[in-house]
């Protein structure tokens, strides 16, 4: 128990003195999973839309694969994205092994299906006559499309928690494909895997505490936005 | 829009990447033992800062930090497995190796010694005692330098113990495994930086040490470019010269001296290996 306590105090020293190393690990985990949620918006709305608007054979199984995919395990996307970037594997020639740009590769391949699912579901969960309303009113294909997800706001604002959620919170896929190197790659989840390792559980458990204030603060902001007006 | 959304994403993963995609990054696959003692967090800022070569450290077992080497996906190795390296050479992926530095494998226990441990005459015969399975023994099973060691201590001791029940292989690194050791109140194997570096939060004692077959080596391997088209020879190069140069061993000879009280490494450069 008294481990517990060492560790929150130094939470608060670590956060109090603004450990510049700390909070640069913060920032840049902050950073990496921001991207990747963003990147992982266009790509998994974009496809939601895409699968809940049209009708083509195969559709239902690119349903349950986007459903499969939402519970895709970061480290087999680590693990793939890894031998995808390798020097001698097919994008070897991008040099992005144990880069920013890998972790946000990787992170955007885990969150797009969550993303995609939850949007999907959201907008099929809208009244079918609404589109032909809003049509008949004269409106274009893109300003149909507009006013539909802006009716789908809320379950697409969870969906953003969702998505960021499970890319901050993953360590296997950044692990493997941004090495944990210092200054450079490493990220809160994976420096808590090392600290732990190396037994300075104070600075693990102040690392965890940092990741669950980021992870709130993020979502608060976001459930903010989302109950701001409630629709209807 | 689908162009636009494509073009989006290609700036996203650009726009962190090129820094790193310089001419002047290096692959170092090396030991956990060299990272979790906190030696690199000293040796790769030097570097850094003498020769302006950004240096990616992916700290690894020996045997994992060999297998990136033999695929090319290292520019260089600093490793700690003799035996293992020797094979690596004969089949002709390594350009140059050379001694770095030592230090020892100790054996480590709870401070009562079920095994009764304490002052076995050498390596092999403790390792015999522990054969018996009156305590706990983890392995790091991960094919690191310091499972190679164990493995041989284990065959010196004429035993094999896969698949005991009190064999518990973790296949993580030095840091992680001592954390198991110590809460089963385990024997385990580990070189002494690592457990000194540790040694506050473990709870464990050394049992053995001392027998010259607990000697911890360290070599830094230059890889052969014939063989791996792709790696950054000449970082590679400057970082083990950079490995065994005089200040460089000179931090090696005092690091861990002030918050251990005793060396962490001794250093070697320039010695006549084995």
């Amino acid at each position: 128990m008294e481990l517990v306590w060492e560790g929150i105090r130094k939470a608060f020293d670590l956060l109090r003195t603004l450990d510049p190393e700390v909070l640069g690990i913060t920032l840049f985990t902050l950073k990496v999973s921001l991207l990747a949620t963003l990147a992982s918006l266009v790509l998994g709305i974009g496809t939601g839309v895409a699968l809940a608007l049209n009708t083509f054979p195969g559709r239902r199984l690119a349903i349950s694969l986007i459903n499969t995919g939402m519970g895709l395990p970061p480290v087999v996307v680590g693990l793939f994205v890894t031998i995808l970037l390798w020097r001698n594997g097919p994008l070897g020639v991008l040099e992005l092994l144990y880069t920013p740009s890998a972790i946000i590769l990787a992170q955007t391949v885990i969150a797009t299906p969550i993303i995609a699912g939850i949007s999907l579901s959201a907008l099929q969960q809208l009244p079918p006559d609404l589109r032909l309303q809003i049509l008949s009113l004269g409106a274009t294909r893109t300003q149909m499309l507009w006013l539909l997800l802006k009716e789908a706001r809320l379950p697409l604002l969870a969906a953003v928690m969702a998505g960021f959620g499970g890319v901050i919170s993953e360590v296997g896929a950044s692990l493997m494909v941004g090495g944990n190197i210092k200054g450079s790659t490493r990220v809160l989840t994976t420096a808590t895997v090392m600290e732990t390792g190396k037994g300075n559980f104070d600075v693990a458990i102040a690392l965890s505490l940092i990741l669950l204030a980021l992870t709130f603060t993020v979502n608060a902001v976001l459930t903010h936005i989302q109950q701001r007006e409630r629709p209807r | 829009m689908k162009k636009r959304i494509l073009n989006v994403l290609g700036a996203l993963l650009l726009c962190l990447g090129p820094a790193a995609a310089a001419q002047g990054t290096l692959i170092l696959a090396t030991t956990t033992s060299t990272q979790d003692s906190g030696l690199l967090d000293v040796l790769v800022p030097m570097f850094q800062k003498q020769t302006g070569i950004k240096v990616k450290t992916i700290a690894v077992g020996s045997g994992q930090a060999m297998a990136m080497g033999r695929k090319g996906e290292a520019d260089v190795l600093l490793v700690h497995s003799p035996d293992a390296e020797r094979a690596f050479m004969a089949e002709g992926f390594g350009l140059r190796r050379r001694l770095v530095m030592h230090n020892d494998f100790v054996v480590l226990g709870p401070a009562a010694d079920p095994a009764g441990l304490k002052g076995t005459p050498s390596a092999a015969a403790a390792f015999r005692k522990l054969s018996a399975g009156a305590v706990t023994f983890v392995s790091r099973a991960d094919q690191s330098g310091t499972h190679a060691q164990e493995k041989k201590l284990w065959k010196s001791a004429g035993f094999d113990p896969a698949g005991r029940p009190w064999y518990l292989e973790t296949g993580q690194g030095m840091g992680a495994t001592l954390n198991v050791a110590a809460e089963k109140k385990a024997c385990t194997l580990s070189d002494r930086g690592t457990y000194l570096a540790m040694r506050k939060t473990l709870g464990l004692v050394i049992l053995v040490e001392g027998d010259p077959s607990l000697a911890n080596i360290y070599h830094v391997i230059e890889l052969e470019p014939a063989k791996c088209p792709k790696t950054n020879a000449a970082a590679g190069k400057a970082f083990a010269d950079f490995m065994v140069s005089a200040p460089v061993q000179e931090v090696i000879r005092t690091f861990g001296v002030d918050t251990f009280g005793s060396p962490l490494f001794f250093p070697d450069a320039g010695k006549k290996d084995e």
